[in-house]
C-alpha cells in the first residue's frame, strides 16, 4: 500500500501521522485515567503503527507513471473488506443485544455488557462501520468510472478511509467505557466528532476534486446522490454535535441545545441521517450497480433526477415526526407529518424506477443472486418508505411510537434495503475489482441471499406483531377507566417475539459471515488461475484493448 | 426580534410555499427540457459500456 504512494505522499503521510501521534500523546497526558486519556493512547498507538508502516515502505520504488492509466481501486478494496468485517462485528453485537432483551440476566453483571452500552456499538457498527465503509468504498469506485477520471492523488483516499475507521473504533470503544453524549446515532463525544469533521470535509473535497477532473460532460446521477450524502451528513453532524467539553482533558461535554430545542435538533439530525446516510448514499449505489448488473440503463433517468430533488428537499423537514405528542409545538409536528407523507412520492418513484429497470431482465433476477439482492432491496425500500410515511401520521404514531413497531420499521429499512443493496453491490464489484471471473462460490451467495431474506422476514414480522400488541396493550382501558395492563404485562407478552427476533437476526448474521468468507476466498484463491489466464490472454487482448489511435511517440 | 408562531406561519405560507413550488417547477423543467434528453440518455447508457475500464488521460 505504501508502495503505491509517491515520495511526496509518503512524506505527507508521515507528517499527518506525526501530528496524529502528538495529538494522541497530548490527549493521553491530559486525560490521564479518564476514558479521554485511554482514547488518546489508542490514537497514539494507531499513529505509531502507521508511522512504522510508512517507514517500512519508504524506500520502495516510486509507483510508475503507468498507474495513471488505471483507476485507483486499492482504497475501494480495503473499504469493502472493512465494511464486511464491520458488518459481522456490528451484527454480532446486534444479535447479542437482541438475546439480552429476551434474557436480561445475561449481562454478567459487567457495566460494559449492559444493554445501554452494547446497543450503540451495534447501531454505530452497522450504520457507520458497515454502511459508511461500503458507501465510501463504492463512491470511490463509482465516481472514478462515471467521471472517467482517476482519483486525484493516492494519499487522500487512504486518509479518508483510515481516519473514518479510527473514528468508528473510538466511537465503539468509547461506548463500552460509558462515553456517550446521549444523542441517538450521534453518541460519540466532542473529540471524536471534531476528528470526523476533518475526515468528512476531506472526503467531500476529494469527491469534488475527482468530479472536477471528469471527462464526461454530464455528472451521472449516482454522483448527485453520493454528494448529497456527503454534504448533508457534514451539515447535520456539525450542527447536532455543537457542544462544550467540561475541560480539555475530559471526554464529557454539554450540548449547546437543551430541552425541546435539543430534541428537535437531534431528530432533525436523526431523521436526516436516515435520509442522507441510509437512503441517498445507497440510492447512489443502486443507480450505478443495478443497471450495470442487469445490463439495462435506468428505466427513467428523468425520474431519477426528479426524485433526487424530492428526496433532498422533503426529507429536511420530516424529522419532527419523531416528536409527536411531545413539548414540540403542534404545528412543527404537523409540518413533519405532512412532509413525511409527501416523501412517499419521490421514494416510490425511486423504488418503481429500480423495479422497472429490471423489467426485461427478470430471468437474470431469477438466476443471479447478486441481482436478486438488489431487487429485494428495491422492494424493501418501497415497503419501508410507505411504512415510514404511514407511521409519521400523528394518530398512527400514537399507536406505534415507543413500541417495537418502530424497531421493525427501522430493520425493514436497514436489513431489507440498506444491507441488501450493499451486499448486491459488493458481490458485483468484488470480481470486477480483483479481476476474477466470478465469486469464489455462487452457491454461498445463494445461501447468503436466502439467509438474509429469511432473517429479515422473521425479524420484521416478529417486531410488527410485538409492536402492535405492545401499542394496543398500552392503550387498553378497563371498565373503571384505568389501564388494563401494567408495563410488565406487556413486557411478558413480548418475550416470544424477542426470541423470534433474535433468531431472525442470527440468520442475517450467519449470512454476513458466509459473505465475508466468500469474499475472502474470492480474493485469495482465484489469483493463481487468473495469473495463468492473463499470460494466455496477453498477446490477443493488449492491442485490442489499448486505444488503437495511440501511436508510438504520441 | 422575537420569532413568534405567527411570524413563522406567515413565513412558511408565503416564502416557504413559493420556494417549494418554484423549486419543483425548476426541477421538472430541467428534467424534461428537450435539449437535456441527449446527455441524460447518453449518461444512462454510458455506465453500461465501459469496456475499456480506464480513466481518460488528457
Amino acid at each position: 500500500m505504501v508502495a503505491e504512494l509517491t515520495k511526496n505522499e509518503r512524506q505527507g503521510a508521515l507528517v499527518i501521522l506525526l501530528a496524529l501521534a502528538v495529538t494522541g500523546l497530548a490527549m493521553a497526558a491530559g486525560g490521564r485515567g479518564d476514558p479521554f486519556g485511554i482514547h488518546g493512547a489508542m490514537v497514539l498507538v494507531a499513529a505509531i503503527v502507521g508511522i512504522f508502516a510508512v517507514i517500512g515502505g519508504y524506500y520502495a520504488p516510486e509507483p510508475s507513471p503507468e498507474r495513471l492509466d488505471s483507476y485507483y481501486d486499492s482504497p475501494t478494496k480495503f473499504g469493502i473488506v472493512a465494511a464486511m468485517v464491520w458488518a459481522v462485528a456490528g451484527m454480532a453485537v446486534g444479535d447479542w443485544v437482541a438475546w439480552l432483551l429476551a434474557y436480561p440476566e445475561w449481562t454478567f453483571d459487567a457495566a460494559w455488557a449492559s444493554f445501554g452500552r452494547l446497543r450503540p456499538v451495534h447501531t454505530s457498527g452497522v450504520i457507520f462501520g458497515f454502511g459508511g465503509n461500503a458507501l465510501i468504498a463504492t463512491s470511490f469506485y463509482v465516481m472514478q468510472r462515471t467521471s472517467r477520471a482517476r482519483l486525484p492523488d493516492q494519499l487522500t483516499p487512504w486518509f479518508v478511509l483510515f481516519g473514518y475507521n479510527l473514528f468508528c473504533v473510538i466511537a465503539a470503544t468509547g461506548y463500552l467505557m460509558g462515553v456517550t453524549q446521549s444523542k441517538e446515532y450521534a453518541e460519540p463525544e466532542w473529540y471524536a466528532d471534531i476528528w470526523l469533521v476533518i475526515v468528512w470535509v476531506t472526503y467531500f473535497v476529494l469527491y469534488l476534486r475527482t468530479l472536477n477532473r471528469r471527462k464526461e460532460p454530464h455528472i451521472y446521477v449516482s454522483n448527485w446522490y453520493y454528494l448529497a450524502f456527503i454534504l448533508v451528513v457534514a451539515m447535520l453532524h456539525i450542527v447536532n454535535n455543537l457542544a462544550v467539553p467540561i475541560s480539555w482533558g475530559s471526554a464529557k461535554s454539554y450540548s449547546l441545545f437543551s430541552g425541546v430545542q435539543d430534541a428537535m435538533t437531534e431528530w432533525w439530525y436523526g431523521h436526516n441521517a436516515v435520509a442522507f446516510f441510509l437512503t441517498s448514499g445507497f440510492l447512489g449505489m443502486m443507480y450505478y450497480y443495478m443497471p450495470k448488473r442487469a445490463g439495462r440503463p435506468i428505466y427513467s433517468y428523468r425520474m431519477s433526477i426528479i426524485s433526487f430533488w424530492g428526496i433532498t428537499f422533503f426529507y429536511m423537514w420530516a424529522g419532527s415526526h419523531h416528536l409527536h405528542y411531545t413539548a414540540l409545538p403542534q404545528w412543527v409536528q404537523s409540518l413533519g407529518m405532512t412532509f413525511s407523507v409527501m416523501l412517499l412520492v419521490p421514494s416510490w418513484v425511486s423504488a418503481g424506477n429500480a423495479l422497472m429497470t429490471l423489467n426485461g431482465a427478470w430471468h437474470k433476477v431469477r438466476d443471479d443472486a447478486v441481482l436478486r439482492f438488489m431487487m429485494v432491496a428495491a422492494v424493501f425500500y418501497g415497503l419501508s418508505t410507505f411504512e415510514g410515511s404511514f407511521m409519521a401520521i400523528r394518530p398512527v404514531n400514537s399507536l406505534s411510537h415507543y413500541t417495537d413497531w418502530t424497531v421493525g420499521h427501522v430493520h425493514a429499512g436497514a436489513l431489507g434495503w440498506v444491507a441488501m443493496i450493499t451486499f448486491g453491490a459488493i458481490y458485483a464489484s468484488v470480481p470486477w475489482l480483483w479481476k476474477r471471473n466470478g465469486m469464489y462460490s455462487a452457491k454461498l451467495v445463494e445461501a447468503h441471499f436466502w439467509l438474509s431474506l429469511a432473517g429479515t422476514i422473521i425479524y420484521v414480522f416478529a417486531m410488527w406483531n410485538s409492536g402492535i400488541i405492545q401499542g394496543l396493550m398500552w392503550r387498553t382501558y378497563n371498565e373503571s377507566g384505568t389501564l388494563a395492563y401494567s408495563f410488565v404485562d406487556s413486557l411478558v407478552a413480548m418475550h416470544p417475539y424477542y426470541i423470534a427476533r433474535a433468531i431472525g437476526g442470527a440468520f442475517f448474521l450467519l449470512g454476513a459471515i458466509i459473505g465475508l468468507y466468500n469474499i475472502w476466498m474470492t480474493i485469495r484463491t482465484a489469483s493463481q488461475d487468473q495469473a495463468a489466464q492473463n499470460v494466455a490472454d496477453r498477446p490477443v487482448t493488449e492491442p485490442a484493448i489499448g486505444a488503437p489511435a495511440l501511436q508510438p511517440g504520441e | 426580534m422575537t420569532i413568534t408562531h405567527d411570524l413563522l406561519v406567515w413565513f412558511s405560507k408565503s416564502f416557504g410555499l413559493f420556494y417549494l413550488i418554484g423549486l419543483s417547477l425548476i426541477v421538472v423543467v430541467y428534467a424534461y427540457w428537450p435539449a437535456n434528453q441527449k446527455p441524460f440518455n447518453a449518461a444512462a447508457q454510458a455506465i453500461l459500456h465501459d469496456d475499456d475500464d480506464k480513466p481518460y488521460r488528457g
